[in-house]
Order: C-alpha cells, then sequence, then structure tokens
C-alpha cells in the first residue's frame, strides 16, 4: 500500500510517474504552506546520530562509521535516526521557538502492508502548547490536506479507557495483567503468558480495537495508561488514573500520528531511560546507551511545549482512498 | 527439537501447533502505535486441512515441524496400505487412508505423486495434476453426438466415478484433471 505514494522509484512506472509524484509534491507544499502561514520555522536535522534509542520497542538501522580511525572520541556505529525528536528537542533547548521538520526515518520494523524500514515523517513542536492545544491544530491541519469528505464530521476524540469500555466492555485500569491475560484468551486465539499488563493491552488494542477506531470520522485516542508514557507528561484523568498526556491519531483504523505534551524534566527522562533499558535486559535486547546530547539539552532547560509525529506515506495513502 | 523464532515466520513455513504439522499461509506482523509487535498468522492444519488464525508475540519461538514434499512413484495398494517408492533410494513406504485421502480415487500405478512426508511418514498424498485412466463402465457411446450434448457418469479404473461426453465408450483412456475430478479429453 506504502509502494503507491510515489517514495519508491522502484515502484512507479511510466505511466504513474507524473500522476504519483504530484500528488507527493502537492502533499509536500500544502504541509509547508500549512507551518509557514503561522511562521514556523522548518528545520533540518541530521539523519544520522551518535547514540541509538532506548524504547524497547524501537530499533535503529546503524551503520559503521567511517571516521572512527580519524577521531579518538568516534564511536564504532551511528544510528540512522527512528524519528527527529531528539535532535528538534535540541533546537527547542536553545530557544528555537516552534519548529517543523519533514524528513525521512528509519527503523527496524517487519515490512508489511503498512510498514517500512523507511519512511517521511513530519515532526512538529509547538513551544506552550498543552496537549488539547495540539490536537486542535492537528486537525486544523488535516482540514486543510485532506479531502472535505472526510473531516465532513469533524474529529472524535476518546480516551483508551473509552475505548476499551465501547469496543471490549472491560477497565483497561482496574483489571490486572492476569484478568485481562485470560480475557485476551477467551477472545483471541494465542498461547504465550506474560506477567506485564502492557502487552495484554497492546494485545487487545492491536487485534480488537484499532480496526473500529476512525472509521466514522479521524479519532484522537488519548490518556493511554501511564506505563505507556514513552516521552508524554503524567497526570490524573477524571476517574483518578494516572495517564500519560498522549494521542495516537486514528484514520479508518490506521494510525497516523502520535503525539506528546513532551515531558521537560532531566531527572524523570533519566528514569524513563533506565526503565527502558531495564525492560530491555528483561527481553533479552542490548541495552542502549542514552543520548548525552538531549540529556545535556535537558539540563539547560527544554520549554513547555507538545510535539507530534505524523506519517506523510500513510497521509497520502488516506488521501487517495 | 528445532525452533523458528517470529522473525522467521513467512510463508510456506511448516510449524507444530497443539501437536499437529501446520503450514504459514499468511504472516502479517501488527503494532498498536509504539507498543508490543505481535505475528498475526493465518495457518492451516495439514493433518486435518482447517486454516485459522493465531497470534504470536513477536520474539517468541515455535516447534518446527519437518515436513517436506518428496516426488514418490505410487506401486500398489495391498487394501489397507497404499505403497510408494523413492525413486533414487528405492525405498519403499505405506500410506495410511487417512493420508492419502480422496488422491486415492487417482492413484495409477507407476505415476510420479507428490508425498508430503511428517517425520518421515506420509501426512498427504498429492496425485499428478493429469492423469490417464480406463474407463471401466459406462452406458454404451452414442454414435454421432460429438462435442455438444450432455454427460453421463463413468466409472474410471481406480474407481473414480466422473462426468463424461456421451459419445465416451467403456476401454477408452481418458485424461482427468484430478484437482477437480473432471473430464478434460481422450488420451
Amino acid at each position: 500500500m506504502i509502494e503507491t505514494t510515489g517514495a519508491n522509484p522502484a515502484a512507479l512506472t511510466v505511466s504513474n510517474v507524473k500522476q504519483r509524484l504530484a500528488k507527493r509534491a502537492k502533499m509536500l507544499a500544502a504541509i509547508r504552506y500549512y507551518f509557514d502561514q503561522q511562521q514556523m520555522l522548518e528545520v533540518d536535522t541530521p539523519l544520522l546520530s551518535d547514540y541509538p534509542v532506548t524504547d524497547p520497542q524501537l530499533d535503529n538501522i546503524k551503520v559503521e562509521n567511517p571516521t572512527v580511525n580519524y577521531q579518538s572520541t568516534s564511536q564504532p556505529w551511528l544510528y540512522l535516526t527512528t524519528s527527529p525528536e531528539y535532535a528538534m528537542k535540541q533546537l527547542l533547548s536553545l530557544g528555537s521557538g516552534s519548529i517543523y521538520q519533514i524528513s525521512k526515518s528509519f527503523r527496524q520494523d517487519a515490512p508489511g502492508p503498512k510498514h517500512s524500514i523507511e519512511f517521511t515523517l513530519l515532526e512538529w513542536y509547538r513551544v506552550g502548547f498543552k496537549m488539547t492545544d495540539l490536537i486542535d491544530d492537528v486537525t486544523a491541519l488535516l482540514m486543510a490536506l485532506m479531502p472535505t469528505s472526510l473531516m465532513a464530521n469533524g474529529v472524535e476524540i476518546l480516551s483508551y479507557r473509552e475505548a476499551f469500555l465501547r469496543h471490549l466492555s472491560i477497565d483497561p485500569f482496574i483489571l490486572t495483567a492476569k484478568q485481562l491475560e485470560d480475557f485476551a484468551h477467551q477472545n483471541i486465539d494465542c498461547d504465550f503468558t506474560d506477567q506485564d499488563k502492557d502487552i495484554w493491552l497492546d494485545l487487545l488494542m492491536s487485534h480488537c480495537i484499532e480496526p473500529n477506531l476512525g472509521q466514522q470520522t479521524p479519532c484522537f485516542l488519548i490518556d493511554y495508561p501511564a506505563s505507556q508514557a514513552a516521552l508524554a507528561k503524567i497526570a490524573h484523568d477524571q476517574q483518578g488514573n494516572l495517564v500519560a498526556k498522549r494521542f495516537e491519531l486514528y484514520i479508518e483504523g490506521i494510525e497516523l500520528a502520535n503525539g506528546y505534551e513532551e515531558l521537560t524534566d532531566h531527572d524523570q527522562h533519566v528514569d524513563r531511560f533506565e526503565q527502558d533499558n531495564q525492560r530491555r535486559g528483561e527481553l533479552d535486547l542490548p541495552v542502549q546507551a542514552v543520548d548525552q546530547h538531549f540529556l545535556k539539552a535537558l539540563k539547560s532547560g527544554l520549554p513547555e511545549c507538545a510535539g507530534v509525529a505524523l506519517g506523510v506515506d500513510r497521509l497520502l495513502l488516506l488521501a487517495a482512498s | 527439537m528445532a525452533t523458528y523464532s517470529t522473525n522467521e515466520f513467512k510463508n510456506g513455513l511448516k510449524l507444530i501447533i497443539d501437536g499437529d504439522p501446520c503450514n504459514i499461509v499468511e504472516n502479517e506482523v501488527v503494532k498498536p502505535g509504539k507498543g508490543q509487535a505481535f505475528n498475526r498468522v493465518r495457518l492451516k492444519n495439514l493433518k486435518t486441512g482447517r486454516a485459522w488464525e493465531k497470534t504470536f508475540k513477536s520474539g517468541e519461538s515455535v516447534e518446527a515441524a519437518d515436513v517436506m514434499d518428496t516426488d514418490m512413484e505410487y506401486l500398489y495398494c495391498d487394501g489397507e496400505f497404499w505403497y510408494f517408492m523413492d525413486p533414487i533410494s528405492f525405498e519403499q513406504i505405506p500410506a495410511s487412508l487417512e493420508a492419502v485421502a480422496d488422491a486415492k480415487l487417482f492413484l495409477k500405478e507407476q505415476d510420479s505423486c507428490v508425498v508430503t512426508l511428517w517425520n518421515g511418514a506420509p501426512l498427504t498424498v498429492s496425485p499428478p495434476n493429469f492423469v490417464e485412466l480406463e474407463v471401466v463402465e459406462t452406458d454404451p457411446g452414442l454414435k454421432g453426438d460429438t462435442a455438444q450434448g450432455g454427460t453421463k457418469p463413468a466409472t474410471l479404473s481406480t474407481g473414480a466415478v466422473v462426468r463424461v461426453p456421451l459419445f465416451i465408450d467403456q476401454g477408452e483412456v481418458l485424461k482427468i484433471d484430478t484437482r477437480t475430478g473432471e473430464y478434460v479429453s481422450r488420451a
């Protein structure tokens, strides 16, 4: 599916090259127009990083560092970035103000109809924004980019808890890992066991809930369990549950964007990176060095902000359907 | 025990699920946003033919099934077993009715068949796509009736009953498509 969006020359033919490239170029121009109108600065950060990411669910593609023999400080490997997040946050900490970027990202994902190891990401950060401001911002961008029929009914904002209640009639915050495991085994054919509650939430989310999201109108799924906060702020919801101030945007069951009210505190970042590496150890994954440039930026002070990454190839796919 | 990790999953890979050999028909990696990845796999049970969907946690290991397809020559049936010979080693192996199943209707001596072996024992047998078999019983042929017109049942030397054109006579050899069980032409 992703192959049809014009990013891969090998998937283009003489008969479709002009049409597909024109669609892509028009989309990129419309994105830039939207941000230019709001005096947002476009930035262009490195694709090669000295450090990998610690997130246990993400794996960098690494490349040999050709400068390793010339500079004693060089590491043997460089890492293709999984998103421009750390580099952009360094710019924010230096006082760049709100910024956006359209760039390639790389992930060691299994390829599939909605996954490619190389893809185009639109990522932006708004200084002073809360999660709800950013949802409004993403909605305005969609209005500018997507067919009017898609946006005719506005957008839906649904909490993680409400999504589970609606589609599975269970409360993900109340049930224990064991109860979720039993529930999953009753509803999905699988044999594995796990004591990690998030595994069961992820399984139920991906198999039973996600396919239903955004079918009528684009859906922002918000207030994730705190254990899935990644680098988002954590707060209490109305039920008193600890939730991550994070959202994912779904259109027609496809995850299109992932946004955070950004964690800014240095020490909390260090804690989360440690948790990531601990989890990596449990999963027999390599423990990753923490990005020192990013930590330094956090120490000097990341402004309060909200940021989101949006898959441009998927956006093109959805705009065409 | 040989195993496969989910990152080795691909179509055609053979696994043991609940004690039965299965074939991967389709393998899809599903990943919710930033979370754990899963392999949602469409499997076919090679013993029963049942197809269904099963989910594995990415990184899980699953027992490999020692299943392979071999070309073997059909020799004879002793009433209980159907005997096949490896044309290279001349080794003979018996296949049960369960393994031969419907293929028994199209097995002709000396024909080369694909025998799927599981741990060295026949699991399924596939006859050639086309076989030539003699008509042992049918109503007398109608002269003058050529391509047009109806059909009638004919019993072949293997016991298979197929629909044939009215002009076919007892003793004739016919070409049959074993995948559909249909008459193709006179041989």
